[in-house]
């Protein structure tokens, strides 16, 4: 299943020619319906993309009111939900993203000193 | 959009169910599960909580059109279908056709890191999605409470689920949530307070090394329900739960009687033996030979053109049928026309609800006339003492529901008071014949007597009870003052009696001999004095004809001396002489 989704996860990084690096993230952020906690989850996500990976980054953000499928395909209980699926482990965060600081631990920001908690 | 409610018809407006199919269920629950409302299911371990979603979900699209969504937080897809399809549940098929959906809602707690507030809208999401892509009426939710163990914000998710319940019954959907059970409360999480509708707690209980699987109904809010624990099984048909008694005692009875197979029993009973639908307990100690009359009873019916099916939870078919050999019955030919179905299993090859439910079904495929249990005490040994007596009551309402006439044979230990080792069974049987067996002479034999028989004159009398090679003979045995005397006291009082009898009728014969021998003595001394008496007689007339002619004489030498003296008296005489002389010549 992981290596499917890392498959996954590689291939939709291809697309992109500008995008060829090693290093590139691929996330995605599963929100239900425009509340305010999807809004905080997208800004944060956002800034996140902007500011600590240097826009080294793919995110695709969802709305699963409009494509619930994707809800199932994805395994997506609670919203919001961002999974990182690139660089492996596949790792999913839920929440609005207020607590971010497990984000970067999971990521791996801490120890190269790239943010300042 | 016109809401039309439809006006009550009586004044207490039943709440809508929604029949489940479950075999005993419905009539456990008086119809099925409460209809849009959530139920929940709880037990622990292996007691079947998933089976029992998933039959609902199916048998409601196979028998009641109504799809369902099952949403699966343990296992996936494929081995539900794998676990189900051993029931003869085709989910695959089911899915394909879109009266399914298997969704497999995989969390893993590894992968989850929680960073700030959230909701449980995404499993809201795919729920209603898979509903409204099939018109789902039936939704299962197994198990909500792996929830708990993945997600770590406690509160959000109660406060959650309670969303999503109201979330449920606002859709309409009939649903079935299985939860583990706790150790204090219902469920180890507490769903039941989210779940107020309807409570049904499942059980395995393992009983002297044998597993029963109970479920009782917990909770109906708006409903009348049994209340009980009820057995259940789950067999390869899916689960039957076994309600212990119908709720009502009115089975259909008939005036019918039938014949034993045993004439002389026959006339026991009225002579017409016992009545059909009836259960009949046929008890006695070891060697009585129960199984005989048993086989009797059966081969009496077969041979009327009866479907008999004789449950043996002691011998091998084939050992009945050579035993009965040997005592002139022959089954073998009734087997061959499939007159007669033999069912042959160790009483601790399962627990006593599984044998009750192989009982029923072997009841229900065959359709017997006559069903014979020997012996059920074997059965009963296998459950404690009420289980058993339940399991009894619940076969004997099942063989009276469909008419079919009963016979148990029971076996009863020495030593025991019979009447006290059989209360259990005895209140529930119409008719009780008893085999005893006596000892005495150096020798045993068997009795035999009806102990009741409910509706029908019966004999008061004890028989003796013969098994030959012939059959069965059932005689008169001796009663009398030195008490009940068979076998060869019996004979031997038989043959005392015969010899009184004769001896008496000696006695008679002498006693008119000698009547005679007196009578003809008598009889002689009568001639005897006749012959005297004529004897005398005739020296009397000898006498007085001589005292005559000396008279004549006389009168003649006195008339010859008178005519010396006087003429005239010698004309007198003469005259008389002439006329005696004239008389004599004619």
């Amino acid at each position: 299943m992981k290596t499917n989704k890392i498959k996954r996860a590689i291939k939709a990084g291809a697309k992109s020619p500008a995008t060829r690096r090693k290093s590139k993230y691929v996330l995605r952020l599963f929100v239900a319906g425009a509340t305010d906690r999807s809004r905080q989850a997208v800004l944060r996500v956002r800034e996140l993309c902007a500011a600590e990976l240097k826009d080294n980054c793919k995110l695709e953000v969802i709305d699963i009111y409009q494509q619930p499928k994707l809800a199932r395909e994805n395994q997506i209980v609670a919203t919001p939900t961002l999974i990182v699926e690139f660089p492996p482990p596949v790792r999913r965060f839920i929440g609005n993203l207020a607590n971010i600081t497990g984000l970067f631990v999971e990521l791996d920001l801490i120890k190269k000193g790239k943010i300042a908690l | 959009m016109k809401t039309k409610r439809p006006k009550p018809t009586t004044p207490a407006t039943r709440l809508p169910k929604c029949p489940t199919g479950i075999q005993g269920l419905d009539e456990i629950t008086g119809g099925g599960l409460p209809r849009g409302r959530p139920t929940l299911v709880c037990g622990g371990a292996g007691c079947g909580k998933t089976l029992l979603a998933a039959e609902f979900l199916v048998r409601g699209t196979v028998q009641f059109g109504e799809p369902g969504v099952f949403m699966a937080f343990e296992e996936t897809e494929k081995e539900l279908t794998a676990n189900v399809a051993s029931l003869g549940f085709d989910l695959t098929g089911l899915i394909r056709r879109k009266k399914i959906v298997v969704d497999y809602v995989h969390i893993e707690r590894s992968e989850f890191h929680e960073s700030g507030e959230y909701d449980l809208e995404g499993l809201f999401v795919r729920l209603g999605h898979a509903i409204d892509s099939i018109g789902a009426k039936r939704v299962v939710l197994d198990t909500l409470e792996v929830l708990f163990a993945s997600l770590p914000n406690e509160a959000i998710l109660r406060s959650e689920l309670r969303r999503l319940f109201r979330w449920l019954k606002e859709k309409g959907v009939t649903a079935v949530i299985t939860a583990e059970r706790g150790r204090e409360s219902l469920t180890r999480h507490g769903l039941e307070e989210y779940v107020s509708d309807c409570v049904i707690l499942l059980d395995h209980r393992v009983n002297d090394q044998i597993a029963t699987r109970h479920l009782r109904v917990v909770k109906y809010r708006g409903a009348l329900h049994g209340t009980n624990e009820f057995p259940f099984l789950i067999g390869d048909e899916g689960i039957s739960v076994l309600p212990i008694t119908s709720l009502s005692l009115n089975h259909k009875i008939s005036g019918e009687r039938i014949a034993t197979g045993i004439p002389r029993l026959d006339a026991m009973l009225g002579g017409k033996g016992f009545f059909r639908g009836s259960s009949i307990l046929l008890t006695g100690t070891p060697g009585t030979g129960k199984t005989i009359v048993a086989a009797n009873f059966a081969q009496a019916a077969a041979r009327r053109g009866e479907r008999v099916l004789f449950f043996s939870f002691e011998e091998s078919p084939d050992q009945i049928i050579r035993n009965m050999h040997s005592i002139g019955l022959r089954l073998d030919p009734l087997v061959k026309r499939d007159l007669l179905r033999f069912h042959s299993a160790r009483p601790s090859l399962y627990g006593l609800e599984m044998h009750l439910a192989t009982m029923f079904k072997e009841i229900a495929t065959f359709q017997p006339q006559v069903v014979i249990i020997d012996p059920i005490t074997s059965l009963m040994d296998s459950g404690t003492d009420s289980e058993s007596k339940g399991m009894v009551t619940r076969l004997i309402d099942y063989l009276k529901g469909g008419q079919v006439t009963s016979l148990f044979t029971s076996l009863t230990q020495g030593g025991h008071s019979l009447q006290q080792s059989e209360m259990a069974m005895s209140s529930l049987m119409d008719s009780w014949l008893l085999l005893q067996d006596f000892e005495g002479n150096g020798e045993r034999n068997r009795v035999f007597y009806v102990l009741k028989a409910r509706g029908m004159a019966h004999s008061n009398q004890i028989r003796e009870f013969l098994i030959s090679d012939r059959g069965i003979d059932i005689v008169d045995a001796y009663i009398g003052a030195s008490g009940v005397l068979t076998g060869s006291a019996r004979a031997a009082q038989g043959a005392l009696e015969k010899a009184a009898v004769l001896a008496s009728q000696q006695e008679a014969a002498r006693l008119k001999r000698e009547v005679e021998r007196k009578r003809a003595a008598i009889e002689r001394q009568i001639s005897g004095l006749r012959s005297d008496y004529e004897s005398e007689s005739a020296e009397l007339r000898r006498i007085a004809d001589q005292v005559g002619t000396s008279t004549l004489m006389l009168t003649t030498e006195q008339a010859a001396s008178g005519i010396l003296r006087q003429a005239d008296t010698k004309v007198a005489a003469n005259r008389r002489v002439n006329h005696r002389n004239g008389k004599a010549s004619v």
